[in-house]
């Protein structure tokens, strides 16, 4: 293909014509541009035509509707993932508060029952207080009550031994013993 | 020694089985048809093959799948709201075909497809006509509301309306070469300052400055891998903006 290039003007239906761009260029290469070289265009477009129908009908058809099932699936584990994290998450919580609900009740059972206990005890030692006061008592008033009969009794035999000092000390004195009623009188007398 | 530059060689059509042809056309199977349908078993390998198994903790091929799948679902998301979930498959086919074939002109001696017109026209075109079709079908005459800004005074528009058209029509256009001239042209510097470094070379005492345009090189072809996945976004996101107005033409 030594001869000068044929594609300078084609001329319309030349045999020549078939092998536009032959593939040695000749240094006197001056061809017309090839992107606009019209002679390619109409077997371009059908190539063109081909190959992008064949590509449009994969993604279309296999392509695109697995790799959006992929997306979708993706999509869908995380959120099913993330809601059952959420699920536990609010089950935990949820341990957690009934767990801070039984120790609060635990520690205000223990509270009522230490408080009981020593509400009893205290009442019992109160009883065995105030019965031991009372017994207490008791025997102090019999003990005041002993004393009281007991300085009575001393107290009328005072006044006896002195009537019979007394009429004993006048007897000596005047030589005849002072009348039972006299006697009295001076001791009622020094009584007071 | 004679080296002549001729940075517009990696754009011709080879043909690889010729099928005779249709009058001026020439039907042939050519390189471009097959890293078209390479680009689709690419594709097909990391959509298809790599998410077989449906992990849902997924591998790095079922990762990249979904990245991208999330990625186009967020813009046409973005672009029309919830009524654009139909239109999903038309912009990451778009996506990724745009994509793969931008990526596959960056490997050495490989052939980008993007960079001929009449590829990207088909695209756009493709898209266009989605949006007329799907927008006349969905609300019949009413979509030519489009045209007709809202709130502006009878005069106006005569003026605005021819506007609207025009940039209407525009837009294919503009779709299919913007794709093409960015591919073209960073295919086109990045040969020419390749070329410089083999031209610094031969040049005798001028070769101790022929690391500036390999530098240049590299530098270009890191800017052209982002240029590469930038057109392919752009083009996805402009498809979605134009299915918008496909799904609410008010203004």
């Amino acid at each position: 293909m030594a001869q000068p290039n044929p594609l300078t003007t084609p001329p319309p239906g030349a045999d020549t014509q078939v092998v536009p761009g032959h593939a040695e260029h000749t240094e006197a290469h001056s061809g017309a541009f090839p992107p606009f070289e019209t002679s390619g265009f109409l077997a371009q477009l059908i190539w063109l035509a081909l190959a992008f129908g064949l590509l449009y009908y994969l993604m279309d058809k296999i392509a695109l509707p697995r790799i959006q099932s992929i997306l979708h699936a993706r999509a869908e584990r995380l959120r099913a993932d993330l809601d059952q994290a959420q699920a536990m998450k609010a089950e935990a919580d949820a341990a957690g508060v009934a767990f801070e609900t039984a120790l609060r009740d635990a520690q205000g059972k223990a509270r009522d029952i230490a408080q009981t206990t020593r509400n009893a005890l205290a009442a019992e030692a109160e009883t065995k207080r105030k019965a031991l006061e009372e017994e207490l008592n008791a025997k102090l008033a019999a003990s005041e009550a002993t004393i009281r009969t007991r300085t009575e009794a001393a107290m009328g035999n005072v006044r006896s031994i002195a009537g019979e000092a007394a009429s004993a000390i006048v007897e000596r004195l005047t030589g005849h013993a002072p009348d039972r009623a006299s006697l009295d009188r001076a001791l009622d007398a020094t009584a007071h | 020694m004679a080296v002549t530059i001729d940075p517009i060689h990696q754009f011709e059509l080879k043909p690889l089985v010729s099928l005779g042809h249709i009058g001026h056309q020439q039907l042939a199977f050519t390189q471009s048809a097959l890293y078209m349908f390479a680009a689709v078993g690419v594709i097909a390998l990391i959509t298809i093959v790599a998410t077989a198994s449906r992990s849902i903790v997924p591998g790095r091929m079922q990762s990249l799948a979904e990245i991208f799948y999330e990625f186009i679902a967020d813009t046409v998301h973005q672009a029309t709201g919830d009524g654009g979930k139909r239109f999903m498959p038309l912009v990451f086919s778009l996506f990724m075909f745009v994509l793969i074939l931008n990526l596959f002109g960056m490997i050495p001696y490989a052939f980008a497809v993007t960079s001929h017109l009449i590829i990207t026209f088909g695209l756009a075109a493709l898209v266009i006509s989605t949006v007329v079709i799907f927008g006349v079908m969905k609300h019949g005459t009413h979509f030519f509301g489009l045209f007709v800004p809202s709130g502006v005074p009878k005069p106006l528009l005569a003026i605005l309306v021819p506007i609207e058209v025009i940039s209407f029509i525009s837009r294919p256009i503009s779709l299919s070469v913007r794709l093409f001239a960015n591919m073209l042209a960073g295919h086109i510097a990045m040969k020419i300052f390749a070329f410089f470094v083999v031209q610094l070379l031969l040049a005798g005492a001028w070769s101790v400055l022929s690391p500036l345009p390999l530098f240049l090189t590299i530098a270009l072809t890191a800017l052209e891998f982002l240029v590469a996945a930038l057109q392919a976004y752009v083009f996805a996101t402009l498809t979605a903006i134009y299915l918008n107005d496909a799904l609410h033409p008010g203004h």
